[in-house]
């Protein structure tokens, strides 16, 4: 077990260090001195070739990116060129409203997306599976922007339910605060409860065809029985670990939700760093999320491996 | 002579898959009956229909695709009442799963739900039928396992499947069968998958449950060897069709249908020294899969004793001397 | 191409009523786009400032935008943009996401390799990769292309190195290579046929995404320059009048939801259709 844990923990590390890799070539691709940008328009030749020297800027490619990778090993992922801060710091302070938003949705996705999921694979081919697999395509066919800005016409504009936008004022209690999520939750809860609908009829149905389901129906145990204990009960470790990785992909993959709500959330903040080409915050942004994701992942795994009973002994 | 209502008495029975572009009759013409007390062995190839048999017996065929397209499957209770399993409603058939009717399968490494200790899944049973409490049920669970001689049985009772050997695993699938005294066991292949020490107890377990609780075995297998050491009554399918069936003894002695005899020659106590001295096993040429779209005697394309008429004619199921009963127009013959 | 299994196609394909409509549906919206100039009521840069913000009427099927534009004409030149970028993404990272796929089943030394990469760009959500990939290459419709692209590439991969495992495995290709066939040709010919259905149906999934995807991109001000009328840039430009003219937001939507819709249910049928498992299982 311990072997099978250091294992996954090398692999993480190796994923960590191809995006660390990845997203320090890919930059440098990008057009424009830093150094330039950062200093802007006004700045003289002589202040530039200052500037690249004191970032190590004029060090080969290579040099640079070893220099890098040892930073961000110790975890100092640079300086925002912009917000006159670290970039960990910038994405701390966005932090709150994206996690909220991310565990809401994914709250959401999973209440709509599980139930529908089976009912989809217990009446595989009727009218129910139809309709389920029908809206959970649906949901995935819809742009969340798109769907955000109805919401925000319907329940926030025309009926005034929700507010329109933002996160409260500056100081706003955490009840305020998490009332401005509730359309953008609901958004996101919908576009992804079609991706948990559609992994939770597969491994139903996967489940559903195993020989001990069999075994259950030949003990004459009552259908929903089979279903809630013996099939559903196999299929709870696969599912918590997609809702899991949704949840983990939400947390860069809200960006456009944030934006479109004007949420001061780390999609928010990568959207304007973009804009601005504040280069550290993107790359920073890239690795705290794929290192989450990552997390998550090893995570999940280590849990299962924890509770499976397969795997106890 | 006659007989005592049989405990299980299938009337050809016909079996039909509806697939999106057709459909397929993978069983008709099955008729064979089980005694209690007594073991009927269903002998023959894979494809041949006897595990469509069996679960429609079970009632258990893939839904909504499968369905009992014609005859009748005549089973007596424990309360002595007779029923037609075939047009029980289904949630009455559900009843008789676990309580009257049990089953077991050939894959005891896959048959148990591996997130429940084996103890919870005999009593999950228990109690579904009997309504006892959960400390009882466990008890019996207990009581169960020892019974198909699991040593230890209230520890093994709180372990999981992956936990148990394969033979151990398949002892638990008889307990869970057994626990609620059925008055038919319904055993599929049940030591195909085991080692041959192994088998050889497995089969004298259940050959002791059945004494013990005068209950009634239907074993299938392919291998009639097994068949020689546990059965009482035999009925060989071919096909999706029986083709004869007899009592053990007739059946090994006198075989009648063309394809029983070349079953009986297979065996290989029956081999015949080759060119250089060593025993050869023989086998049947072709296969089953060469009797889709035959019109006449389904076994007529492998049979060494063809006449034109075989390719034209189906035989029919004849009764003959001492309940013997054959599928074949050239008994008389051969 | 067998004339029995295109036959027993058809007849799968008649009876999913859903799945027929939806691909008629996709087929209509491919024609529309391709016919623009000739089915377009009017033209899609064509101002009328008197006419601006008009709603939905006789004349102007989906009302008029903020210059008095006609939706309904803007919306099938969109189509354009939106589907024929789509279509070049599915188009490039089928074959990169193939030729990978192969290498990764193929050659053990590879696989290890091509995988980690691709578990590395599929920790990053689709969305945001894009966007980074589109900030250091430049917003172009060119090069939203490529960014997506290089997104949905690792998922074709692995659907392909998933199947190709598997089919390597199988009897046949062990004959081919016994018999010295070469493992170009193995690969190419003999793996390839075998995968080629799973590939089809991962193609009109990420048909579908990338459609959303560079909506979402335009939407962002980060992928299609404004001034070219994609669904995504039409919603980004409509959604300041969305408080007095909804439909500026609404039919592209829609446009976007009807094409990722069916492509969708044109997916599924095919996975369907083409899954022997499920012949059996019926």
């Amino acid at each position: 077990m311990l072997v099978n844990i250091a294992r996954r923990l090398a692999a993480m590390l190796a994923v960590m260090f191809i995006v660390a890799t990845m997203v320090f070539f890919l930059t440098r691709l990008a057009p424009g001195d830093p150094a330039s940008l950062m200093l802007g328009d006004q700045a003289t030749a002589a202040d530039v070739a200052q500037l690249r020297k004191t970032f190590g800027l004029d060090q080969p490619l290579i040099v640079q990116y070893v220099l890098w990778l040892k930073e961000v090993a110790s975890g100092n992922l640079g300086q925002s060129i912009f917000l006159q801060r670290p970039v960990l710091q910038a994405i701390g302070e966005r932090a709150e409203p994206t996690f909220f938003l991310a565990l809401f949705s994914i709250l959401i996705a999973a209440v709509i997306g599980i139930p529908a999921g089976i009912a989809s694979a217990v009446w595989r081919g009727r009218h129910a599976d139809q309709v389920a697999s029908g809206l959970a395509m649906l949901a995935a066919s819809i742009p969340s922007f798109w769907l955000g800005l109805l919401f925000m016409q319907f329940f926030a504009v025309r009926l005034g339910w929700f507010p329109v936008a933002g996160y409260g004022d500056p100081g706003a209690g955490l009840v305020q605060r998490l009332y401005h999520l509730v359309l953008p939750a609901t958004v996101l809860g919908i576009v992804n409860s079609a991706l948990i609908t559609r992994f939770t009829r597969a491994s139903m149905l996967d489940v559903l065809s195993e020989d001990y389901v069999r075994t259950a129906r030949a003990k004459g145990l009552p259908e929903h029985r089979i279903i809630l204990r013996h099939a559903l009960g196999n299929t709870l470790v696969p599912i918590i670990t997609v809702v899991g990785l949704t949840a983990a992909l939400l947390i860069g993959g809200a960006i456009i939700t944030e934006t479109v709500f004007g949420l001061p959330g780390i999609g928010n903040l990568v959207v304007s760093a973009v804009l601005r080409r504040d280069y550290p915050v993107i790359q920073g942004a890239l690795i705290v999320i794929a290192g989450i994701y990552v997390i998550i992942n090893f995570a999940i795994d280590v849990i299962y491996t924890l509770v499976d009973p397969r795997v106890k002994t | 002579m006659t007989l005592p209502a049989p405990l299980l008495d299938i009337e050809n029975l016909e079996v039909t898959f509806r697939t999106e572009e057709n459909s397929v009759t993978p069983v008709r013409g099955v008729s064979l009956r089980v005694d209690a007390g007594r073991t009927t062995a269903l002998v023959g190839e894979s494809g041949s229909g006897k595990s469509v048999t069996s679960l429609a017996v079970m009632g258990l065929l893939p839904r909504p695709a499968g369905s009992i397209s014609a005859g009748a499957i005549r089973f007596r209770m424990k309360s002595g009442e007779t029923s037609n399993l075939a047009s029980l409603a289904p949630d009455v058939m559900q009843r008789l799963r676990g309580s009257e009717i049990a089953m077991i399968f050939q894959e005891p490494m896959t048959s148990l739900n591996p997130v429940l200790t084996v103890g919870e899944q005999i009593a999950e049973q228990v109690r579904y039928h009997t309504g006892m409490n959960a400390s009882a049920a466990m008890r019996r669970a207990e009581e169960m396992l020892g019974l198909v001689e699991i040593p230890d049985a209230v520890r093994r009772a709180t372990e999981y499947p992956h936990q148990m050997s394969g033979g151990m695993r398949q002892r638990v699938m008889i307990a869970l069968a057994m626990s609620c005294n059925p008055r038919l066991l319904i055993a599929d292949e049940p030591t195909t998958a085991l080692d041959v020490t192994i088998q050889a107890q497995i089969l004298a377990l259940i050959d002791r449950l059945r004494k013990e609780h005068e209950m009634g075995v239907l074993f299938i297998t392919h291998n009639l060897g097994v068949v020689a050491e546990v059965a009482d009554d035999v009925t060989v399918m071919y096909a999706g069709e029986v083709v004869e069936s007899a009592d053990v003894r007739t059946l090994f002695r006198n075989p009648r249908h063309p394809y029983t005899q070349a079953l009986i020659n297979c065996l290989p106590a029956r081999a015949l020294p080759g060119a250089d001295g060593r025993r050869v096993v023989r086998s049947i040429p072709g296969a089953v899969a060469s009797a889709a779209g035959v019109s006449g005697c389904k076994f007529a394309p492998r049979c060494a004793h063809t006449l034109a008429a075989c390719h034209v004619s189906h035989p029919a199921l004849e009764t003959i001397d001492g309940g013997q009963t054959i599928r074949c127009c050239r008994w008389r013959d051969l | 191409m067998d004339f029995t299994a295109l036959r027993l196609f058809l007849k799968r394909l008649f009876k999913r009523k859903l799945v027929l409509f939806a691909a008629i549906v996709l087929a209509l919206v491919v024609i529309l786009a391709i016919a623009a100039p000739w089915v377009a009521p009017f033209s899609p840069t064509g101002m009328k400032v008197s006419q601006r913000l008009r709603p939905p009427s006789m004349v102007n099927w989906f009302g008029t935008d903020e210059f008095g534009r006609d939706i309904l004409s803007r919306v099938i030149y969109g189509g354009r943009a939106s589907l024929g970028i789509g279509m070049a993404v599915v188009l490039a990272s089928m074959i990169a996401g193939t030729t990978l796929g192969l290498l990764a089943g193929y050659f053990r030394a590879l696989d290890n390799i091509i995988m980690r990469i691709v578990d590395a760009m599929m920790s990053l959500p689709d969305i945001l990769l894009a966007i980074f990939l589109v900030a250091v290459l430049g917003a172009s419709a060119g090069n939203v292309v490529l960014a997506l692209t290089i997104v949905y590439t690792p998922r074709v991969t692995r659907v392909v190195r998933g199947s190709t495992l598997v089919v390597r495995e199988l009897p046949f290709v062990e004959a081919a290579h016994v018999l010295g066939v070469s493992t170009w040709r193995i690969l190419s010919v003999h793996i390839l046929l075998n995968v080629a259905s799973p590939i089809l149906v991962q193609a009109t999934f990420i048909f579908a995404y990338a459609v959303l995807a560079e909506a979402g991109l335009s939407f962002l001000g980060t992928g299609v320059p404004p001034e070219i009328p994609t669904w995504g840039t039409m919603i980004a430009t409509g959604q300041q009048y969305a408080d007095q003219a909804v439909w500026l937001v609404l039919f592209p939507g829609l446009a976007i939801v009807f094409s990722a819709l069916s492509l969708q249910l044109v997916g599924d049928g095919l996975r369907d259709m083409l899954d022997p498992k499920l012949r059996k299982a019926l």
